[in-house]
């Protein structure tokens, strides 16, 4: 009886104890941490003569510095669901010799220079167990003649076998453009602009489905819908026609966007990779093109790569563009912007990231850093050259 | 929208290549998560690198096109 006793006494202390084990694989913290940091900037420096603040002629000189910082945090709530904040704001400063001829008489304007601020703010919170993601965002963009307000609702969702992942995500976008016009053509009494603020408003859809193959090999559909209404001109942009008369450049008051891309990424032997892009575009203002993207990433070492890149690009003319004095006053519609023109551009460059597990030159937190060089020239005289630096922090 | 797209032979043709690339989805294979170590690498990504924002923010300034990259498709700027 004793022993039966102990016995029983022995089973129950045994299984208590297993009760008590802590299974620390599970615990998701509910605080609130900052999980990275990126800081990316960029400087950007462009030469053409085909500038649409006079017309189509004229220097397009410009240098851009952006700088953009992106604090990403995360917690779990009591279901285990992970939430994801990040919150980014960026900050772009450009000297334009052609925006410095809004006035044709000035030779050092007030609008050669101008400053960009982007804020935003974006929430996810993603259900792991059951592989769907709902998130949303707002943003900002202020200019001296340009202000937006955006806003974006996304909903993702993984397949049963977690290998095919569908996203859509829908934005809109109200701005307000000031409407600046060129000197010579401003009839009122105010000095910078004739006329008030005017809208234009972006609706966008955005769907894509990615998909694992096998082991090595993913890729990626892409497609939008974007539809854009108001004022879609540039104020500031000539026309000049063939009678020697100037104008604004004028174009209809809607647009519709039509892109679908596809991607893949192929894991070839144990150091190289293959990064292919290719997209279709079309729109209602005549405008097709083509984009196609390589990038082969090699990894020299586990921790650093180097991934050169060659993107083509080619597009047919907008129904509304001519050069410089070759549109009529019949035209309804008419710009001589040469990014609405026939062109085909070639866009070549390498990167190089540094990403060891102990931190870049030993700094424990400093995760990784990626430099990126591209040389970018269009067909009808116009390139440019860039540089990107991305930082992150751990 | 449809009609548009089957208008003529360039449009369908780029239909078409697209609709191949759904029909061979169903020839994928089913990859473990232990299978995974290659397709979860930084550089086998699907998305666009931080250090391309710059990038695709100038391309949509100084081309027609836009969208389908997870860039700008349009609005958010004085620009197309």
């Amino acid at each position: 009886m004793r022993r039966i006793f102990l016995t029983a006494a022995g089973l129950i202390a045994l299984l208590h104890s297993y009760s008590q084990v802590i299974d620390s694989s599970s615990f998701k913290s509910r605080q609130l941490k900052i999980d990275e940091i990126n800081l990316v900037s960029g400087y950007y420096h462009q030469e053409g003569n085909n500038a649409a603040v006079t017309g189509g002629i004229g220097s397009q000189k410009l240098t851009d510095i952006a700088n953009v910082i992106e604090v990403k945090l995360i917690t779990y709530d009591k279901k285990r669901r992970k939430h994801t904040i990040n919150a980014e704001m960026g900050i772009d400063h450009y000297t334009s010799a052609s925006s410095d001829k809004i006035d044709l008489k000035a030779n050092s304007s007030a609008s050669r220079a101008d400053t960009r601020l982007y804020p935003s703010l974006s929430w996810t919170r993603e259900n792991e167990s059951k592989g769907t993601s709902v998130g949303a965002g707002l943003s900002y963009s202020g200019e001296y003649d340009y202000q937006s307000f955006g806003g974006n609702i996304t909903l993702s969702a993984k397949t049963k076998n977690r290998s095919g992942e569908f996203t859509a995500r829908f934005q809109a976008f109200i701005d307000k453009v000031n409407k600046i016009a060129p000197v010579e053509l401003r009839t009122g009494a105010s000095h910078d602009r004739d006329e008030p603020e005017s809208a234009r408003n972006t609706f966008a859809s955005s769907f894509s489905y990615s998909q694992i193959i096998n082991q090595q090999f993913q890729i990626m559909i892409l497609g939008d819908i974007i539809q854009q209404n108001g004022f879609l001109s540039l104020p500031f942009y000539r026309v000049y026609f063939k009678d020697g008369s100037v104008d604004q450049e004028t174009l209809p008051d809607n647009r519709t966007k039509i892109p679908l891309g596809i991607r893949a990424s192929y894991f070839a032997g144990d150091k190289i990779i293959l990064k292919g892009f290719y997209r279709f575009y079309t729109d209602n203002w005549g405008i097709r093109s083509n984009t196609a993207n390589l990038e082969i990433p090699v990894k020299i070492t586990p921790f650093i790569s180097v991934s050169p890149f060659y993107r083509y690009y080619t597009q047919t003319a907008s129904k509304y563009f001519a050069p410089y004095q070759v549109h009529t006053d019949q035209n309804l519609f008419y710009t001589s912007n040469y990014d609405l023109s026939k062109f085909s551009s070639s866009f070549l460059g390498a990167g190089v990231r540094f990403a060891p597990p102990s931190g870049v030159f030993g700094i424990t937190h400093l995760s990784m850093i990626e430099i990126r060089y591209g040389h970018y020239s269009k067909n009808i005289d116009m390139n440019a050259n860039i540089i990107t630096l991305n930082i992150k922090v751990k | 929208m449809i009609r548009y797209f089957l208008k003529d032979r360039k449009r369908k043709g780029t239909v078409m290549f697209f609709l191949i690339q759904i029909c061979l989805l169903p020839a994928c294979t089913t990859v473990k998560e232990y299978q995974k170590n290659k397709l979860n690498d930084s550089e086998m990504n699907l998305g666009n690198r931080k250090a391309e924002k710059s990038e695709l923010n100038f391309q949509s300034y100084r081309e027609g096109a836009s969208g389908a990259n997870s860039g700008k498709s349009g609005g958010g700027c004085g620009c197309n």
